[in-house]
């Protein structure tokens, strides 16, 4: 049976509809390390990131690590991605978001001591959009929830 | 039963149809609008961490939806003009890229003022807006090419390969949030999942969302009008029309 002209031609983009999305596909693999924004701090330890030139990192701002220097503007904090940190030294404006326990992207260079020297802190929001009392509300059942341990036996 | 699917296939007829639904579809979206906008500004509540600022996400987020949607519908259209040599396929394919365009423009934009005061950058590298933005050459690139070639049939043939070529980075921008870190956050509303934000919010940005897709539909319509006007000025429904002077 022949393939009426026209069939052969959708036969025709079909199959290079799939090879050009399978081309993409092992391009973006190949570049899959360009691709990403910043590295987590799990990288970092491991030695995964660009030597001798700048690169991001990003995390969670670790609660409790905010410092701020005696000139008002130098400011120490720490990057986590809740298994391993980076610390971070930056001096100057921050993002109205940026907060501790909050998602933060930083721009610079590692040091050999391991401290991250940035040049740009970027606050990075998450997806939830919701009115402050529920936040809050959200905040308390989560804090109830953590005194509601079950007793060992 | 023997239905005629192809009878507005023609552009005769087709002209009459597209010119009696571009009333209903404007005036759909200017209502869908001014809903959307009072919802969005006058009860969806203040956001918990961006405060009001996140309003522009009403805006935002249908423009984004937009963008990617009529380009996954300007190929499909131009698909269908290659595959089946139909001149009004490839006529509709034409007309939603300054939509298109016009969309993906608005989601920059927008993005860009929103990211300046909650990120502090008004624009990083990150793997979903820089695919954002190739879509923005990818309809530009498709009327240009469409434009500088003077044969239609060409024109057609050439502005649907490329339309069909740069579909694969439709996906590409809406996994770019999942496949690798970005600086933009991940989607708020995913299939099969409760959306990620508070009812009214989210009520505002459907509304915002219908609304700007009536006035794609609008706009590609009266488009496609001029559009056919234009390829079959030699054609003898065209010259009945401007002779008896009536739309």
């Amino acid at each position: 049976m022949a393939l009426k002209a026209r069939h052969k031609r959708f036969v025709l983009i079909g199959i290079g509809l799939a090879l050009i999305g399978l081309a993409a596909m092992l391009i973006l693999n190949a570049f899959q390390s360009n691709m990403v924004f910043f590295y987590t701090p799990t990288q970092v330890a491991k030695g995964e990131v660009p030597k001798n030139t700048g690169f991001r990192i990003g995390g969670l701002v670790e609660a409790g690590s905010l410092k701020r220097g005696d000139d008002g503007l130098t400011i120490n904090f720490v990057v986590t991605d809740t298994s391993k940190t980076v610390p971070v030294i930056y001096k100057g404006v921050l993002p109205d978001l940026f907060k501790e326990g909050k998602g933060v992207v930083a721009q610079g260079k590692i040091g050999a001591d391991g401290l991250f020297v940035a040049s740009e802190v970027l606050a990075k929001h998450d997806e939830n959009y919701m009115p402050p009392e529920a936040a809050a509300a959200l905040k308390s059942a989560q804090e109830q929830s953590k005194t509601l341990v079950m007793p060992t036996k | 039963m023997n239905i005629k699917w192809f009878k507005y296939s023609s552009p005769q007829t087709f002209y009459p149809l597209a010119g009696k639904m571009i009333p209903w579809f404007a005036w759909l979206a200017v209502v869908l609008a001014i809903a959307g906008l009072y919802v969005s500004f006058a009860i969806a509540p203040t956001d918990f961490q961006q405060g009001e600022a996140y309003r522009i996400i009403f805006v935002h987020v249908p423009a984004a939806w937009m963008s990617m949607f009529i380009y996954i519908v300007m190929a499909v259209w131009a698909a269908i003009g290659l595959g089946l040599n139909a001149r009004l396929s490839a006529m509709m394919a034409q007309a939603l890229a300054p939509t298109g365009a016009i969309f993906t423009l608005l989601a920059l934009v927008t993005g860009s003022l929103w990211g300046k005061p909650m990120w502090g950058a008004w624009w990083v590298w990150d793997a979903r807006l820089t695919s954002e933005l190739i879509l923005l050459f990818l309809y530009l690139g498709f009327m240009a090419l469409q434009s500088s070639i003077d044969d239609p049939r060409r024109a057609d043939r050439a502005g649907a390969l490329l339309a069909l070529v740069g579909v694969v980075n439709v996906p590409i921008i809406y996994f770019s949030v999942k496949w690798w870190n970005t600086l933009h956050q991940g989607s708020t509303i995913n299939m099969g999942v409760a959306p990620k934000m508070a009812m009214t919010m989210l009520l505002g940005m459907l509304l915002m969302a219908l609304a700007f897709w009536m006035y794609s539909i609008a706009a590609a319509l009266m488009r496609v009008r001029c559009i056919m006007l234009e390829r079959e000025r030699s054609a003898d429904w065209v010259k009945e029309l401007s002779a008896g002077g009536k739309s």
